[in-house]
């Protein structure tokens, strides 16, 4: 049987807003990644001692660095947040032999993040 | 009488190495779909127009096409929404067409078997000793699943199947997912091979579109993210516990049978 086969755009992502906002959160995986990477220098740094903590410190600070993290905060805040949106349509969770309603799984997800966030800044300002 | 301009698909295989467009002009009435419109061309315009129907009122699942862009069933996409046109009938995307608006299924028709789609029964409980009794709660499980018609408009959104056709797609895994979660099933373990290979539910990015474009508010995506956590959990099962059985997945008492191998055959 002969039949046609349509090609697939290589820019198919760019077809559709919801395309489009998947290839973002996607990408946005890059810099979770690269915060990761930047996590284990600072922790590498802190293991070897004051000097090379404050070249870190040094390094951190140059413009194109703190550019850098700007951008992958902004993406990281975007793979979060479209993260725990998705998140009620994947868990089924019960309370008490019910499904629990969405909004309390997504908003269980931002008590959460919350918490963690506090635990974090309570543990490096303290 | 007002109308509206059709912009129809046509593939003519014996005449063409790929399709064109041919506009129609059809009347714009309150209560028209598209394909209403469809079938308006086929009666008074164009016999040789080809597409596929049956029931007109979103049960057969056979008039699944790509309007204006967005996987729909033609039979329940009114033309006064897209007043004054035109419209753009396509066929679905992510298939292979066979003439005008009618696509090649068949990679569909050969994955489905293989996830099982029926109830496996435990030969501990034969039908002879009678009915298979159900709570509400357990209906409401599944229930969501069973509305799926076969309509293909989730194939049709998902550009993961779009890219890798071996991926098993979002219909035939919320379908597994509505047996697994049915209290009447034991055949989730004769599932699960398929399920979670690579290109069962891990193929899966979770662009959502399946479920926006279902028009049975079935939600494949979330069958598919449910599965990816039973597939994980039984993973870690297995490499905590290798030499404990392999799976607690409930199965049929007759574990040996093997009611994928027709399917198989088939494929």
């Amino acid at each position: 049987m002969t039949s046609y086969q349509p090609p697939m755009s290589l820019f198919w992502w760019l077809r559709r807003r919801s395309y489009f906002f998947f290839a973002v959160r996607e990408l946005s995986s890059v810099f979770v990644a690269w915060f990761v990477v930047y996590l284990l220098l600072l922790g590498h740094a802190v293991a070897s001692g004051e000097a090379a903590y404050r070249e870190f410190v040094e390094w951190s600070a140059r413009p194109w660095l703190l550019g850098l993290n700007l951008v992958a905060l902004v993406f990281v805040v975007f793979h979060a947040v479209t993260w725990f949106r998705l998140a009620p349509q994947a868990m089924v969770v019960r309370v008490g032999g019910r499904r629990a309603p969405p909004l309390w799984v997504a908003a269980g997800h931002y008590a959460a993040w919350v918490v963690v966030s506090a635990l974090v800044v309570w543990v490096v300002l303290a | 009488m007002r109308t509206i301009a059709l912009r129809v698909a046509r593939y003519r295989p014996e005449d063409e190495t790929e399709p064109t467009m041919q506009e129609y002009e059809v009347p714009l009435r309150e209560d028209w779909a598209v394909l209403d419109g469809l079938n308006h061309i086929k009666d008074h315009l164009d016999g040789t127009l080809s597409y596929r129907w049956s029931c007109r009122m979103g049960i057969c699942g056979s008039c699944g096409m790509t309007v204006n862009g967005e996987p729909k069933l033609t039979c329940g996409t009114f033309l006064t929404d897209y007043a004054p046109g035109p419209v753009t009938v396509e066929p679905l995307r992510n298939f292979p067409v066979v003439r005008d608006l009618v696509v090649d299924i068949s990679d569909f028709m050969g994955k489905l078997p293989t996830v099982s789609p029926w109830i496996v029964d435990s030969e501990d409980a034969a039908p002879a000793e009678g009915e298979h009794l159900q709570t509400p709660e357990e209906l409401d499980e599944y229930q969501q699943y069973s509305m799926c018609i076969n309509c293909m408009l989730c194939y049709s959104a998902c550009p993961v199947y779009g890219l890798d056709q071996d991926f098993l797609g979002p219909a035939a895994i919320a379908l597994a997912q509505r047996y697994n979660l049915d209290s009447r099933d034991h055949g989730a373990h004769q599932r699960v091979d398929v399920l979670s290979a690579a290109d069962g539910v891990w193929s899966c990015t979770f662009v959502g579109e399946c479920t926006t474009a279902c028009p049975k508010g079935v939600d494949p995506a979330g069958a598919i993210q449910r599965y990816k956590l039973t597939a994980a959990t039984e993973s870690v099962k297995s490499l905590l516990m290798p030499w404990g059985r392999r799976s607690d997945l409930p199965r049929p008492s007759g574990a040996d049978q093997d009611n994928n191998a027709w399917s198989r055959e088939v494929r």
